[in-house]
């Protein structure tokens, strides 16, 4: 029997290659955050913060290093693949470090050299821009860091989740992955990007998707359908609830909210309407936040000893 | 003597709040030291995003000796009550004195308070000064944070430099001792600086790369850019608010030139600007001959080690991206015309009660119209109803769904594009005005129409679906609304009766409502009939669940309120001018005063004339007679009808004629019959010459002959209370001499009711 040859990864090139600079994150947080490093959530979502890793694992006193990349849809902001800039599809790279350390900025500003930004070449700032999420019963305090006045990073001190204090305050970063990119490869179009070194373009891997689901997202699906989809993730969000798996209920939430956007993109839900929907989804998500709060809560009171939910 | 550095140091504070910080910590501090009864001169106090600072020069090295003296119970009183007295003094028993107090041996605490060090009272200061730090947001971070008690701070706290002379104060607060440590630039210096004192503290920081006094950073940046636009021929289009806000973003500013596109410039400028400046921060500058120039300057929080080329390069990109987004706006706006945006306001509610956007724009529209065509506003009618309906119409553009700001300006700038008259393209753009004190009122005449028409139909809707101002509450800012409308009164002179205008807003709304119910408007004619009244928009269906209806005084209930609303105001908004609030009351109780213009005119020569020798020596036997009719339960035939409205407009329906008639009483002399003392014939002659003098000049508006009139009664009044006995035994007399005073007080009243002036 032969050995079989031994492999050494290449250098990463996280300036010519979009998957190396996701990989170089990874490397980085995994390394100096000592975090897990996860795969994304499996669902539709708007935003990386409702992976259940950030929402779910913000509550509670125990420590949670992770970091991810999550893919996020946004149907309103598809452009069919013509607008260099927006997508209804595009990546957010999360880290979420609970307790925040207290070096968090400086291990921020590290995560950044890592992908190739030099701090005294490029203008780096730390603008006010605070975060509050009503569907989620959430907020924090924190900052849109500015790369030469381009917002590439939301850098959140969670302060409430599901309207629930942080006990302890969890740290959080969303950094903009294609803009970030597009910054450090010097590419005006996003869809110019390359993905990796090997030659292949982010436009070869997306852009064809682009069309098709900003096609699908505004003409389209069937508006009945999601209003159905609609009325069931919410029956089965309460379904879960009542079955005591607020994990479960949680998904159903989520579900709830991207159907809720891909109705608004369709444009059949009218300004008044929308309100009480907004309302319906903020009750699902809130109420499984709660659930999986309380649901936890002896747990976490034995481990630490004096803890409290409230 | 020694002095006191403290340096806050933090994750950078945001730049609004700077300057209050600064505020809070040198009150925190003088509060503290106040307490511990230290005299504190002035203070240098600075911020830059990273730290807060104070310097404190010239504090004594330690507090003075203070003794204290608190009495206490008298002798012989019970044990409990000198054991509790002594409890509460921290003293034994022993240490009482016993004094004489006004013959009574009482008990003394005196208590000695020795001096302390000034550090030991700084120690105790700090951590007292953090606690209570009072931020606009607070939060919490870090392990410590498994408890809500923990600290908070705008961002986390990260260093605290305490130095008293050369010695550093010892504290700690959130697990954060005090010390000389401190760190430079984020960028430009690495590792901690120690700091000796006050004197070295803002040269080390300098050498590190801290500019740390604000104003300092704001000099050069104030300068350096409009310098570096000088410099290419340009002058700053300048901003203070921008230079303290890019002062309170850096710690090293060093200001940068970038250029844009020209062809962005088919935007319009304010478009520019507001996204450069909002979004990015970015000073613009003007051309010579004042357009905008496809420049922008910018402050970088380093100095670039090549010069500031790829940062440069940066900010053009994102200026760039925003302005190509503004002209996909502005291009994909004038594909459809302003009246096809007018349509999608149907999608958008104004109010739950008072219906969509496009339905105000109707209400508006026709508003505008009418006060046209009834000659209130000299505008056009045709014109002032085109711009009316097309003046909310830019809120479903893009511009504006991305700019909030540009509403108007943005509808003004498309319905110019689509070549509409010029009058309807000015009137959608500043319809908004006056948008507060102190902004210009619109003065065009078709401008002037909707701009009022959209005020009077937000006032009268929000008060007729009963969601009024209260105390500091004014939710859909009516004050404003009003201020606006009454400032566009007084600017422009407009001549109205605002009851009528009132009632015509409400009568429009009302109509409007009643249409959207099908078969309301027979019921509301059916219940108008049956009650007698002039309109009733009664409750139908639902629908329209306050009481519309025309009381016995031919207003609407609502038209009186805000009547009473807009008293209040004019009050508050003369005030500034230095007219006086009891005369506009004065003015006002008169009832059916609704024309501001005659209204302020009349409070002017009232003012002037109250405050001459004969206006108060008047107002006094004013006060003087009216006191006597009312002791004397002097009462004319008849109670002048109640101005305000009554739930039942039946109860108010007495006789319409009646107001006249009161108005009419005690005026007429009946022959005496009895021969009048001098002084009394004189205030009768008098009375004849001035009461009519004085009622045709207020009919003509001229207040300043009517106070004339009225200062011809001074003399006579005076020499009438001097010489003539009201009380007399004989009845007829009294009655007689009750009549002319009553007469008097008539006259007097019908120019003011000098009752509500003060002094």
């Amino acid at each position: 029997m032969s050995a079989a040859p031994l492999f050494t990864p290449p250098p990463r090139d996280p300036a010519r290659s979009f998957q190396d600079m996701i990989l170089t994150l990874h490397d980085f947080w995994s390394a100096e955050g000592q975090c897990v490093i996860l795969q994304p959530y499996d669902m539709r979502m708007g935003a990386g913060t409702f992976h259940t890793a950030t929402t779910l694992r913000a509550l509670g006193p125990e420590p949670w290093n992770a970091a991810f990349v999550q893919p996020c849809r946004r149907p309103t902001d598809g452009r069919y693949g013509e607008n260099p800039n927006r997508l209804q599809h595009y990546y957010q790279y999360q880290v979420i470090l609970k307790p925040s350390p207290s070096d968090i900025q400086e291990l921020y500003l590290k995560s950044l050299a890592a992908i190739g930004i030099d701090p005294l070449a490029h203008d780096i700032r730390f603008v006010e821009d605070d975060w509050e999420s009503p569907t989620l019963g959430a907020w924090g305090l924190g900052w849109e860091v500015w790369c030469d006045g381009m917002e590439v990073t939301q850098f959140t001190y969670f302060q409430q989740m599901g309207g629930f204090d942080c006990k302890p305050v969890a740290g959080e970063l969303t950094y903009g992955l294609e803009r970030l990119a597009m910054y450090i490869q010097g590419v005006d179009n996003v869809y110019d990007l390359a993905f990796n070194s090997a030659g292949v373009s982010y436009g070869e891997v997306f852009l064809e998707n682009e069309r098709q689901m900003s096609k699908w997202n505004f003409e389209v699906a069937n508006t009945e359908a999601l209003f159905d989809l609609f009325a069931k993730a919410e029956a089965e969000c309460r379904n879960a609830l009542s079955a005591g798996v607020p994990i479960a209920a949680y998904e159903q939430a989520i579900e709830a909210s991207h159907v809720f956007n891909l109705l608004q993109a369709r444009g059949v839900i009218s300004v008044q309407e929308r309100a009480s929907y907004m309302g319906r989804v903020r009750d699902l998500a809130r109420s499984s936040c709660e659930a999986y709060a309380e649901k936890m809560t002896p747990e976490w009171s034995a481990k630490y000893p004096g803890w409290s939910l409230v | 003597m020694a002095d006191f550095l403290l340096e806050l140091r933090c994750e950078e504070i945001p730049a609004r709040m700077q300057a209050g910080a600064r505020a809070e910590l040198e009150k925190l501090f003088r509060r503290e030291l106040d307490a511990a009864g230290v005299k504190v001169g002035e203070l240098t106090i600075w911020s830059t995003p990273r730290r807060l600072a104070l310097i404190a020069r010239g504090l004594p090295l330690a507090t003075e000796a203070v003794s204290e003296e608190a009495k206490g119970p008298p002798e012989g009183a019970p044990d409990a009550a000198i054991d509790g007295f002594c409890k509460k003094a921290g003293v034994s028993r022993d240490q009482l004195e016993l004094r004489d107090v006004k013959g009574r041996m009482t008990y003394f605490a005196v208590i000695e308070q020795p001096g302390r060090a000034m550090a030991e009272v700084l120690s105790a200061a700090i951590p007292a000064i953090i606690r209570d730090f009072a931020w606009p947001k607070s939060m919490r971070w870090g392990a410590a944070s498994i408890t809500t008690d923990s600290l908070r701070w705008v961002r986390p706290l990260s260093g605290i430099v305490a130095l008293l002379d050369d010695a550093v104060v010892p504290c700690e607060v959130g697990g954060i001792a005090a010390g000389r440590e401190t760190y430079g630039h984020r960028f430009h210096s690495k590792g901690p600086i120690t700091i000796d004192g006050v004197d070295d503290y803002a040269i080390k920081l300098r050498d590190a790369f801290v500019i740390v006094g604000h104003e300092e950073r704001q000099n050069i940046i104030r300068s350096g850019v409009a310098k570096a636009f000088e410099d290419m021929g340009l002058e700053v289009i300048a901003d203070e608010g921008l230079v303290i806000e890019n002062a309170g973003l850096t710690e090293w500013p060093v200001p940068l030139v970038g250029g844009f596109d020209e062809a962005f410039l088919a935007v319009p400028p304010e478009v520019i600007q507001l996204s450069a400046r909002l979004n990015q921060k970015y000073f613009m500058a003007r051309t010579a001959d004042e357009t905008l120039a496809p420049v922008f300057a910018f402050v970088a929080n380093i100095a670039p080690h090549d010069g500031g080329a790829l940062v440069v390069a940066g900010n053009e990109k994102v200026l760039a991206a925003r302005l190509s987004d503004a002209r996909f706006f502005w291009e994909q706006d004038q594909k459809t015309p302003l009246s096809a945006h007018a349509e999608k306001l149907s999608r958008i509610t104004f109010h739950e009660k008072l219906g969509t956007v496009a339905d105000k724009v109707e209400r508006v529209a026709k508003l505008a119209r009418w006060l046209c065509e009834e000659g209130i506003v000299a505008g056009d009618p045709a014109l002032a109803e085109q711009a009316a309906r097309l003046c909310k119409a830019d809120l479903v553009t893009e511009m504006v769904g991305e700019f909030p700001e540009l509403q108007g300006l943005m509808g003004g700038y498309y319905a110019a594009k689509e070549g509409l008259p010029v009058e309807v393209a000015e009137a959608i753009r500043d319809h908004y005005k006056p948008v507060g004190q102190g902004d210009d009122v619109p003065t065009a005449p078709v401008t002037v129409a909707v701009s009022l028409a959209d005020k009077l139909d937000t006032l009268v809707g929000f008060y007729e679906v009963a969601e009024r101002p209260t105390g500091s509450k004014d939710p859909f800012a009516l004050r404003r609304a009003s201020l606006a409308v009454i400032g566009t009164h007084l600017e422009c002179e407009i001549r109205s009766n605002l009851l009528r205008v009132f009632d015509q807003v409400v009568d429009i709304l009302n109509h409007q409502r009643l249409a959207k119910v099908p078969g309301a408007a027979e019921d509301a004619k059916e219940a108008a009939a049956k009650l007698g009244v002039v309109t009733a928009s009664i409750v139908v269906a639902g629908v329209v669940e306050n009481r519309s209806i025309r009381n016995g005084t031919g207003h609407h209930r609502t038209s009186w309120d805000l009547l009473d609303f807009f008293a209040d105001r004019l009050k508050v908004q003369q005030r500034e001018a230095g007219v006086r609030h009891d005369l506009i009351d004065a003015v006002f109780a008169l009832g059916g005063e609704d024309d501001l213009v005659r209204l302020l005119a009349r409070v002017h020569a009232l003012q002037a004339f109250v405050t001459t020798e004969d206006g108060t020596n008047l107002l006094a036997g004013y006060k003087r007679a009216a006191n006597i009719l009312k002791k004397e339960s002097w009462e004319p035939a008849a109670e002048p009808i109640a101005q305000t409205g009554e739930e039942d407009p039946l109860a108010m329906v007495d006789d319409p004629d009646i107001g006249d008639i009161v108005a009419e009483g005690g005026h007429t002399s009946p022959a005496l019959s009895y021969t009048p003392e001098p002084a009394e014939q004189a205030l009768i002659d008098a009375l004849d010459a001035a009461a009519p003098r004085a009622a045709q000049a207020v009919e003509a508006e001229q207040f300043g002959e009517a106070m004339a009139a009225l200062a011809t009664l001074r003399a006579p009044i005076d020499r009438f209370f001097e010489e003539v006995t009201v009380n007399d035994p004989q009845a007829d007399k009294r009655a007689a001499r009750l009549a002319l005073l009553a007469a008097f007080r008539d006259a007097v009243h019908r120019v003011a009711d000098f009752g509500r002036i003060e002094g």
